[in-house]
């Protein structure tokens, strides 16, 4: 009975930060599903040039309106058609999923460092510069997106980076307003002070103490913006006024197809349902991260 | 231990007639109304001494532990380390010499790191040794103060309050300051771990010759720990004095107030009426002549109209014109 030996308390390591992290992804049904979608679309859209059947671009006039292969008249020849202009849908929807997606994050990426500077730095340093940044989100608040991104591109001239550069000049109020309440909460907790007692200098304090802080709300509003600029982009281009066609956007596709809404509704509907698989993928995958990375989920 | 013995040297902290004034709007359209919430504060602490600030809240105490800490500017007067100026250090420099313990261990402690990365970031702001040595100097000092090993690892949400308050004062002493400012160090905490961690702050003191400024509203634990002692009213220190000498004859009408106010454990004695009536004044109002005439039981005339001044009886310092016998002569 000698031989048995108590662990000391060094001995109990607990699993590591990193392994915990991946039990609770595991263990969170929202990530995996939206990690799921989201992969398959990014992975579709990164070997597009690969595994496309076809040119997106090459137009068979022969092969006009071919119906999906669930149609009657449908082959595996082009498994979800042709459309008004003879282009294996499939291949367009891949290469498709390339341009919605980098719109989307661009535009987030670009919209998200303009919105969480002007933010963190209005709620950490307040006073002047709070009414500055508080001004001139309500300035941008005050402007209609769709209608001055019209107005810009009409101007301009369409392409994929104006179309980007626009919406990331236009879509940072959400993370402004969302980084200043968050940055003004954290900034009052003690650990702040501690560091600053601690001789910190303000960029260490505000790169080590708020920042991660305010991760999950940035995170959040993040994912949100990517949906939001996938779906304007979609809009904008429905218009006529966003990537220009022959590029293969899933919002230029459902423009395309609306003139065979009644007769041929597959066109509108595949590039649709991408569409909202892509933003439920995207917002499932923000929530889920939201709650994976919470402090208070972490024990 | 008592502050006499050691005045030949200069006090290891000592703070010259601080204000700190804020400017508060009332409403939109109102003008701005000065708030005085430290209004001419002078005290010395000297090295290895206790010094306990006691008063109500709302009274200053939390803003005068900033300007100390350099986290707050003192609109006039100056605090002085070692009696250089601490208005010609950085806060870089202050944070060597003044370390601050805080009231909540749930929100001192940034959620996203690791109890080791926590205790680290003094030295590494400071560049102290090199950073191969650092794990080693903070396993040292989270052992003095009673953390297992284990936990250097861990987040603070998977520790205790007592332990998370561990880690705190950890941090504080990593950079071995020599003087540290415990805001309410064991309010947020159960009953069980308050003494732990007030023995812990004793035994700390003892080892490495600290000095402390405790900030409390709780009597016992001032008591138990402090040397001396000052009481704060209003942003002014009313009463100065040690330890024993206040616990046992209290000059101030509001150091009386306040010690008969502590509970008793006897049971059926109800609950103890310090007599101070009126509620705590609108510190942007204050009272005219002695701040505390509102609520003072032996109030006299002259109270109302002029503010009393520092008497030095026995020792101790007092604001309150019952000790002026100046006054009560005349």
């Amino acid at each position: 009975m000698a031989a048995i030996t108590v662990p000391v308390a060094e001995d109990i390591i607990g699993p590591t930060p990193g392994q915990r992290l991946r039990k609770r992804i595991l263990g969170h049904r929202g990530v995996m599903i939206g990690s799921v979608i989201l992969g398959i679309i990014i992975l579709m859209a990164v070997l597009a040039p690969l595994i496309a059947p076809y040119d997106p671009y090459e137009q068979t006039l022969t092969n006009r309106l071919v119906p999906p292969v669930w149609a009657d008249a449908g082959s595996w020849t082009h498994p979800l058609g042709t459309d008004g202009l003879g282009r294996d849908y499939l291949s367009r929807l891949m290469y498709g999923a390339q341009i919605s997606l980098f719109i989307g994050f661009a535009t987030a990426l670009i919209s998200g460092v303009i919105g969480t500077i002007m933010g963190v730095a209005a709620g950490y340093f307040g006073g002047r510069v709070d009414l500055v940044v508080t001004f001139l989100i309500t300035c941008r608040l005050s402007m209609p997106v769709i209608l001055v991104s019209l107005a810009v591109v009409a101007l301009v001239g369409s392409s994929l980076t104006v179309v980007v550069t626009v919406l990331g000049v236009l879509l940072w109020d959400r993370y402004a307003v969302v980084m200043r309440s968050a940055t003004m909460q954290v900034r009052s907790l003690d650990y702040v002070a501690a560091a600053s007692a601690a001789g910190c200098s303000t960029w260490r304090i505000l790169v080590s103490e708020i920042l991660p802080n305010v991760m999950n709300p940035l995170i959040v509003v993040a994912t949100l913006e990517v949906a939001h600029a996938v779906l304007l982009e979609a809009a904008l281009s429905f218009l006529g006024l966003g990537v220009q066609p022959p590029l293969p956007s899933w919002g230029l596709m459902i423009s395309e197809g609306k003139d065979y809404l009644l007769f041929d509704a597959w066109l509108i509907t595949i590039p649709g349902i991408c569409l909202f698989a892509l933003l439920l993928a995207i917002n499932l995958l923000g929530d889920g991260v939201r709650d994976v990375t919470a402090p208070e989920n972490r024990s | 231990m008592s502050p006499t013995t050691t005045s030949a040297t200069p006090p290891v902290l000592e703070t010259r007639d601080l204000h700190c004034t804020f400017q508060v709007r009332q409403g939109m359209f109102k003008p701005k109304k000065p708030l005085h919430a430290v209004n001419g504060i002078s005290l010395k602490v000297h090295k290895g001494e206790v010094l306990g600030l006691v008063g109500e809240s709302g009274c200053g105490k939390s803003t005068f532990a900033r300007i100390l800490l350099g986290l707050q500017k003192a609109t006039a007067g100056d605090v002085r380390i070692d009696g250089h100026a601490t208005t010609d250090f950085t806060r870089k420099q202050i944070s060597r010499r003044i370390q601050p313990i805080f009231q909540d261990p749930y929100s001192s402690l940034n959620p996203r790191k690791t109890i080791g990365t926590i205790i680290t970031l003094p030295l590494s702001v400071h560049g102290v040794g090199d950073p191969s040595s650092w794990r080693g100097t903070v396993e040292k000092m989270m052992d003095l103060c009673g953390l297992p090993k284990r936990v250097y690892d861990s987040f603070p949400n998977q520790l205790s309050g007592g332990q998370r308050q561990r880690v705190a004062i950890a941090r504080a002493l990593v950079m071995r300051p020599e003087v540290v400012i415990c805001d309410e160090p064991t309010s947020a905490l159960d009953v069980s771990v308050q003494s732990q961690i007030l023995n812990l702050l004793q035994d700390l003191r003892a080892e490495l010759g600290l000095t402390y400024v405790l900030i409390s509203h709780n009597l016992a634990v001032v008591e138990h720990m402090a040397t001396s002692v000052a009481v704060m009213y209003l942003g002014r220190i009313v009463e100065q004095t040690d330890t024993d000498t206040l616990f046992r004859a209290p000059k101030h009408p509001y150091t009386e107030a306040l010690l008969a106010s502590v509970l008793t454990p006897e049971p059926g004695k109800g609950v103890p009426d310090a007599q101070l009536g009126a509620t705590f004044p609108n510190p942007i109002n204050p009272p005219p002549g002695c701040t505390f005439h509102t609520r003072c039981p032996k109030v006299m005339d002259v109270c109302r109209q002029i503010a009393p001044r520092e008497i030095t009886i026995d020792g101790s310092t007092v604001e309150c014109h019952l000790h002026d016998r100046q006054l009560n002569a005349a």
